[in-house]
């Protein structure tokens, strides 16, 4: 195998080439990392809003989008009391705008909410949540691109509210939204008697098929999921997540056509040298392993070019004001085992026509080509 | 007199045309071409020499007529890959290096097809360099040699395998008088020196004399001169 060794010189010869399929590649990489870290960051926000100290997710059956699933109040008191149940936790989300900032995460909650128990409170106290009226919390990057703070009157909507509290959170759709005491939220929504979502507690985890059967039977409009069966099931977050798969694999597209572009113009500028190769003694083979091999070493090379800028990419994106703190990247080794495989695949297929075609060279004639 | 030296090549009857059979370049040439022997095809351009060279080395084949090589076939592709690894060495008119690489790449070229190790190679490439007086010019690129050299550097590629037929194509055709007699002088003396036969195709005169035997090629025929 040492006449790979001519990959590198040859790679080296054709720096100019080289580096376009390189840039090819590293801009998919680039694109796809960037793109699946930040959707799967977002769902991964977003399942552990609704997974805060919970079992279950009980919600409307058949719902397009959570943001549209109603569990009325009296189905919430009603599961609350049965015996597998330990707490439930009502969540209502909305989206909420202020003057700048047309999107804004505002979650309906209880003041017994777990997320409001674990938050650090940075002003106002957790006992004054839901106290007064006309008041909202805000999450503690919400309250600084807001340039709000305790007292101020901050207009949401419509109406105007007072800031009562900020607080820290580990999320980044909470740290950047704003809380409201259920029934505030039901108001302003125009949701009354409802929540989103029905977070469930159990008093023993091996009785949730018990539970799941009893919420089904007793309230046919709804359905019980344990949050890992809601993580793979809700339609959103597919959707999410084929979208993102496709336009990482658009961009990984447009970088084999580049690989395979450059791999054929090295091919057709190297013609008589190729000749010379089998001439020497190279076979087909040989001659085939060469050409994937260079397409493989800039399949490589654009790797490592694209994570080094999807990867700081994605440290600068949550900085960006612009984003309220909603992008917090989630980079997976599966996703990053994929992206390699994506890319060597990538390169390899945009190779193999070059390759088959150099393999085929003709030494007489090739050597007469000019 | 019968030649008791072992024959490398063995030629019956070649035919070859080119264009759908409209162009006919060989017309039933045969040949024997004996061990160490220094053979030269002598014709004008277009005579059938290259073809003829071409046949011999398995860069085309013939429409008729058989063809052994150093015991091997060079229309099979297996024996056509073993006889350019191992048997043959080819030099043509133009030198057909590649530009950007320096002489030592070039040189390891044929090394890397067999797998040959780099020390080994490394050794042989230097030992052929001096004796044909480029060892100083190792590092240096192609395109920074003269024609003498370049055409230096293929022979010392061409004998890279240590081949035991060398087959060359013009390889004056593009040097002025005085290099090209020292080409070819250089290649008479290494063959004589690491004992290969050569199958020289030229048009001229003088090296077609200086050689063991004379092989006058026209019209596609071959004549012994």
């Amino acid at each position: 195998m040492r006449f790979l060794s001519l990959i590198p010189v040859n790679l080296r010869r054709h720096r100019l080439r080289a580096l376009i399929g390189v840039a090819g590649i590293g801009f998919g990489v680039a694109a796809m990392l960037t793109i699946l870290g930040i959707v799967n960051g977002a769902i991964g926000m977003f399942e552990h809003i609704l997974s805060t100290d919970s079992h279950y997710l009980v919600l409307e059956k058949n719902v397009s989008d959570l943001f549209f699933s109603a569990v009325r109040e009296e189905d919430s008191a009603a599961i609350r009391a049965l015996p597998q149940v330990a707490a439930a936790h009502p969540l209502l989300f909305g989206i909420v705008s202020s003057p700048g900032y047309p999107v804004i995460t505002c979650f309906g909650v209880e003041a017994d909410d777990p997320r409001l128990a674990q938050a650090e409170w940075r002003a106002g106290a957790r006992a004054d949540f839901g106290r007064n009226p006309g008041e909202i919390f805000l999450g503690a990057r919400a309250a600084e691109f807001l340039h709000a703070k305790p007292g101020d009157r901050l207009p949401i909507g419509p109406v105007t509210l007072r800031v009562a509290g900020v607080l820290k959170l580990e999320n980044g759709f909470e740290d950047g939204g704003v809380f409201l005491p259920l029934a505030a939220a039901q108001e302003f929504f125009h949701r009354p008697g409802v929540c989103s979502v029905l977070a469930v507690k159990l008093r023993d985890q091996a009785a949730g098929a018990e539970f799941r059967r009893a919420v089904e039977a007793a309230h046919p409009g709804l359905i019980a999921l344990e949050n890992r069966e809601f993580n793979q099931s809700y339609q959103s977050f597919r959707i999410l997540k084929m979208t993102a798969w496709a336009v990482g694999l658009c961009a990984f597209l447009l970088g084999g056509l580049g690989v395979a572009n450059t791999m054929l113009l090295s091919v057709f500028s190297r013609i008589r040298e190729i000749a010379v190769l089998r001439v020497c003694g190279f076979s087909e083979r040989q001659v085939a392993a060469l050409i994937l091999g260079e397409a493989v070493a800039v399949a490589l090379g654009g790797l490592a070019v694209g994570f080094a800028l999807g990867a700081a990419v994605l440290a600068v994106l949550p900085h960006v004001p612009q984003f309220q703190g909603y992008v917090q990247a989630d980079v997976r080794p599966l996703v990053v085992a994929g992206i390699v495989v994506t890319a060597l695949v990538t390169a390899v297929a945009g190779a193999i026509y070059p390759a088959w075609f150099a393999s085929r060279v003709q030494p007489a004639e090739a050597l007469r080509y000019e | 007199m019968s030649d008791a030296r072992e024959i490398l090549v063995t030629a019956r009857d070649l035919w070859k045309a080119y264009d759908g059979g409209r162009v006919p370049v060989l017309q039933g040439v045969s040949l024997d071409v004996h061990a160490g022997e220094v053979v030269a095809l002598w014709g004008a351009s277009g005579s059938g020499k290259s073809t003829l060279l071409h046949l011999l080395g398995g860069l085309d084949a013939p429409d008729r007529g058989t063809l052994q090589v150093c015991g091997r076939n060079p229309v099979i592709e297996s024996d056509r890959l073993e006889l350019r690894r191992r048997h043959l060495g080819f030099v043509f008119q133009l030198h057909n290096l590649i530009p950007d690489l320096t002489v030592a790449e070039n040189l390891r070229v044929p090394a890397l097809a067999v797998n040959q190790p780099a020390a080994a190679t490394d050794r042989r490439l230097r030992e052929l360099a001096e004796q044909v007086g480029i060892g100083h010019r190792l590092t240096h690129r192609i395109q920074d040699l003269s024609g003498g050299e370049r055409q230096r550097v293929a022979i010392c590629r061409a004998l890279m395998n240590s081949p035991r037929l060398l087959l060359a194509d013009e390889p004056t055709g593009s040097l002025d008088e005085t290099t090209g007699d020292l080409v070819f002088s250089l290649l008479k003396e290494l063959a004589a020196r690491h004992g290969i036969a050569v199958v020289l195709a030229t048009h001229e005169r003088r090296f077609a004399e200086a050689c063991d035997r004379r092989l006058r090629v026209r019209d596609g025929k071959i004549s012994e001169t």
